[in-house]
């Protein structure tokens, strides 16, 4: 099945980013995630999706499954943007703050509902934000 | 797709059927606002049953239709949250402190058909 490898959603309207957060859910269902993991990560691909037309207008959202040294899968969102990317990082990770019309949760509530959550960005440099969601028991590889 | 409202005496019952864009929430704001004014609505249903996702900018504009329609003296009240979209509110920092909620349309009614005082004092 094409969506069990790499899957890349070009975002750049609000339709994009239903889109984006419903393929990953498919994909999650798919890897037998639970029903609470798929809408966990459908919600963070909602949040930092929406940040990309919000403040760098397109982008795209990377979708794939991957696996750990033991055999766990995973399922790694890479959004990704060219804008202007965020001078304090540190602050647009701190709840209630926002640089837009948000309230401040989209970067802090994305990092809450997932796994791992990484960012990397410099100012005019575009934003890349990777979120994983493990599957929650180990599976033999 | 813009979301049905009905209206229902003196309440009006909202039905979201599928999944929004932001531009289907902000629609929804503001038709909400024009039939409460329009019909003179005591209050208000919004059904998100049919939601998978409710991040914050939902959860934000469904909060604003509770405080401006609250403003224009009708109580509104959201029902059908569903358990794993409640649960990731509250990871998410959306927990509808001052928003009124019900299980579902039937237990919403109820909670707006009790006596007035009741009802607007519920969630606050």
């Amino acid at each position: 099945m094409a969506l069990d490898h790499d899957s890349v959603i070009p975002i750049a309207s609000d339709a994009d980013v239903v889109i984006a957060r419903q393929l990953a859910r498919a994909m999650a269902a798919r890897l037998e995630l639970s029903s609470t993991d798929q809408t966990l990560l459908a919600t963070a691909i909602s949040e930092v999706a929406r940040n990309i037309t919000t403040y760098a207008q397109r982008g795209e959202v990377q979708l794939s499954v991957i696996h750990d040294d033991g055999g766990r899968r995973g399922i790694r969102v890479i959004a990704l943007d060219e804008g202007p990317g965020i001078e304090n990082v540190e602050l647009a990770l701190r709840d209630g703050y926002s640089s837009g019309t948000g309230l401040g949760l989209g970067l802090p509530g994305a990092r809450r509902l997932v796994d791992d959550f990484n960012i990397e960005t410099a100012p005019g440099r575009g934003t890349k934000v990777t979120l994983v969601i493990w599957e929650r028991n180990a599976r033999v590889a | 797709m813009a979301v049905p409202i009905l209206k229902q005496g003196p309440f009006l019952i909202a039905t979201i059927q599928a999944a929004l864009t932001d531009t289907d929430v902000l629609q929804l704001q503001d038709d909400v606002m024009a039939q409460v004014t329009r019909h003179r609505s005591r209050g208000i249903i919004v059904d998100v049953t049919a939601l998978d996702v409710m991040d914050s900018f939902v959860s934000r504009s469904l909060q604003g239709i509770a405080r401006m329609t609250r403003l224009r003296g009708a109580t509104t009240v959201i029902v059908g949250i569903q358990p794993e979209v409640a649960f990731a509110m509250v990871q998410l920092g959306m927990a509808f402190e001052d928003v009124l909620t019900a299980l579902d349309l039937e237990e919403g009614l109820a909670l707006l058909t009790r006596p007035r005082k009741e009802a607007v004092d519920g969630g606050a």
